[in-house]
């Protein structure tokens, strides 16, 4: 077990090398690289230039220039945002709050709307209840997320007028129903892809566990039908849906982008738009960074938990 | 005479797959709308009276089934059906022209990762992993803000970022391939790496690759959508189905179908090409047939 997180953290650190590398060079390939902020603003000469470029050290080898960036971040310098001069790791950590708040409560219902679906869905395979949880997920999945946020403004809140059209609490008000509330259509509108995809891969996860010689066995042995489900099938049928949660994770995150942007939910997502629109590249940068490295952590846990569960993965 | 009955039809691997194609209803009705939205983009604006970009003051917010605009006009009073076909010509073109480009580099990296193995391999598919670490409309979204925005750019930056599933694709089936006997064969005959690669084992898995680029046609208009709504993509006075939802939520109250006609037509493209890469998968592959 200590073989394989030990195997698995190198090639976590290995990747999180890459991806820095790659974050690095996205800065640096942009037009006027980390220097167009002051190029655009014409009022500096190309002798300013050349200093600014000396005082930031952008005039040393790229190499050089990785590694004291790398070095840096991994110090938990990621820079100031040129918009207020706030330390970037503080603005989004001041943002993260909202995101995850948003992520967690769809999570909730996609994992557990979407097992059921799937888990039904396997049970009566080829139904009409299969077919159309099959045929739905697929729309689901096709349904631009910010579309499908509009569609639901309109219904619930210009037509209906049940729920808020935005922000994450009333000003002023800020109670706890208040906030759930608001938190209803961004976090029902980012759970619907969640959903989709946990309804496909449960359902054939369960598919490929209910047609196994162990659960034969069970039924031969007159078990009653709910222990063999419950106890027997459900319990090894779950396992896999651990690797689908670190895989869901990068989905998810872009979803929230989208949902905070319709929903004007001050989160992460929103920071970042915002961000791109001022032109506050190391914000971008550091959310860009940040995303990556959550994902990448994300799927760490997910492998180091699941070889926790099921012995036959940490001999691979 | 009953013996007649039994005997069996024979058919080609064409045939069989056509006929496992034809039995998959939704890829059918998947493949006839794209045909119905390409015909009508493309065709659609020379039958129509009004111009795209033609703005009529006097005109704004007419409903849909209103007097002669069909679908109501916008903002500016500019017919929303012909911005529509236009639009779908862009959105559509993006697609295509995306998905071509992602195959390219997808197929190309992981010829070469599942070829070679080893250093290079490894190398090259941890850069997929790499890329694949970034939550795609973050990366995209970045990319696109440090670049002018405009058709080029976001046709390059969606390909940039949709093309690690197809070299997945590729790379797994490149790999078992290569040990198979023809591959072997071709070797001993000493034919080059390069035409061993993209002359014997890429034709080889042109199943997967199919599959793999209807659906990534499927992603590639979705992410103009997103890129376009957020205003980084399509910019106007051009019209995509992306962009068209642009000021869509402002008018949300008064002219809904501003909002809803451009998604309707995002989300009818996205199904039709999932559900064809679906019934693709089916025909012509009954192996990769998840159960």
């Amino acid at each position: 077990m200590a073989r394989y997180v030990a195997n698995r953290l190198a090639q976590a650190i290995m990747l999180l090398v890459i991806v820095s590398a790659i974050g690095f060079a996205i800065l640096h390939l942009a037009p006027g690289g980390p220097l167009s902020q002051f190029a655009v603003s014409g009022q500096m000469t190309q002798e300013d230039l050349d200093r600014v470029t000396k005082q930031l050290g952008l005039d040393r080898p790229l190499p050089i220039q990785y590694l004291d960036w790398f070095g840096r971040m991994l110090k938990g310098d990621w820079g100031k945002s040129y918009r207020d001069g706030e330390a970037v790791l503080s603005v989004i950590s001041s943002h993260l709050g909202a995101t995850l708040e948003l992520m967690a409560t769809a999570t909730i219902i996609a994992v557990l709307l979407g097992c059921w679906i799937g888990i039904l869905g396997a049970l009566r395979r080829y139904s009409v209840f299969d077919t159309l949880a099959t045929v739905g997920a697929m729309i689901a999945l096709s349904i631009p997320t910010f579309w499908f946020g509009l569609v639901t403004i309109y219904v619930f809140s210009v037509k209906l007028g049940w729920l808020p059209a935005g922000n994450r609490q009333t000003i002023g008000d800020g109670s706890f129903l208040d906030l759930l509330h608001h938190l209803i259509a961004p976090a029902m509108v980012l759970a619907l892809v969640e959903t989709a995809m946990w309804g496909r891969f449960m359902r054939s996860s369960m598919l490929e566990v209910i047609n196994q010689d162990y659960i034969r066995t069970a039924r031969a042995k007159g078990m009653p039908e709910w222990r063999i489900l419950t106890v027997h099938a459900l319990r090894n049928a779950l396992l896999p849906m651990i690797t689908v949660a670190g895989l869901q994770f990068p989905t998810l995150l872009g979803g929230a982008l989208v949902a905070e942007t319709v929903f004007t939910w001050p989160g992460m997502g929103r920071l970042f738009l915002d961000s791109i629109g001022y032109r506050d590249y190391p914000v971008v940068m550091g959310i860009l960074m940040f995303s990556a490295t959550m994902v990448l952590i994300g799927s760490l846990l997910a492998d180091i938990l699941y070889a926790v569960v099921d012995p036959r993965i940490r001999v691979g | 005479m009953a013996t007649a009955a039994l005997s069996t039809v024979q058919r080609t691997p064409g045939q069989a797959a056509w006929r496992r194609f034809c039995r998959h209803r939704l890829a059918l009705a998947g493949a006839l709308i794209i045909l119905v939205l390409v015909l009508g983009s493309a065709l659609g604006p020379y039958l129509l009276p009004f111009d795209d970009t033609y703005i009529d003051i006097m005109k704004r917010f007419a409903p849909p089934l209103s007097g002669a605009h069909i679908l109501g006009t916008d903002e500016l009073g500019r017919d929303v059906l012909a911005r529509l076909m236009m639009g779908g010509r862009v959105s559509l073109s993006i697609g295509i022209v995306a998905m071509v480009m992602a195959m390219a580099i997808g197929i190309v990296v992981g010829a070469f990762a599942g070829f070679y193995g080893g250093a290079v391999g490894a190398v090259l598919m941890r850069l997929v992993d790499a890329v694949l670490c970034f939550p795609t409309i973050f990366l995209l979204l970045a990319l696109a803000a440090l670049t002018e925005p405009g058709l080029v750019t976001t046709t390059v930056l969606i390909a940039a970022t949709a093309w690690m599933a197809v070299a997945r694709v590729v790379e797994a089936q490149v790999r078992s391939l290569r040990e198979r006997e023809f591959a072997v064969a071709a070797l001993a005959f000493g034919s080059s790496n390069l035409r061993i690669m993209f002359r014997e084992l890429v034709p080889n898995a042109i199943a997967p690759i199919v599959v793999a680029a209807t659906l990534n046609v499927a992603k590639a208009i979705l992410l103009e959508s997103y890129v376009s709504y957020l205003g980084f993509g399509i910019q106007p006075p051009a019209a995509s189905w992306g962009n068209m939802l642009n000021n869509a939520q402002i008018y949300l109250t008064s002219a809904p179908w501003l909002a809803i006609v451009p998604g309707v037509a995002i989300t009818l493209a996205v199904t039709s090409f999932n559900f064809l890469g679906d019934g693709l998968r089916d025909a012509l592959d009954p192996r990769m047939n998840i159960p």
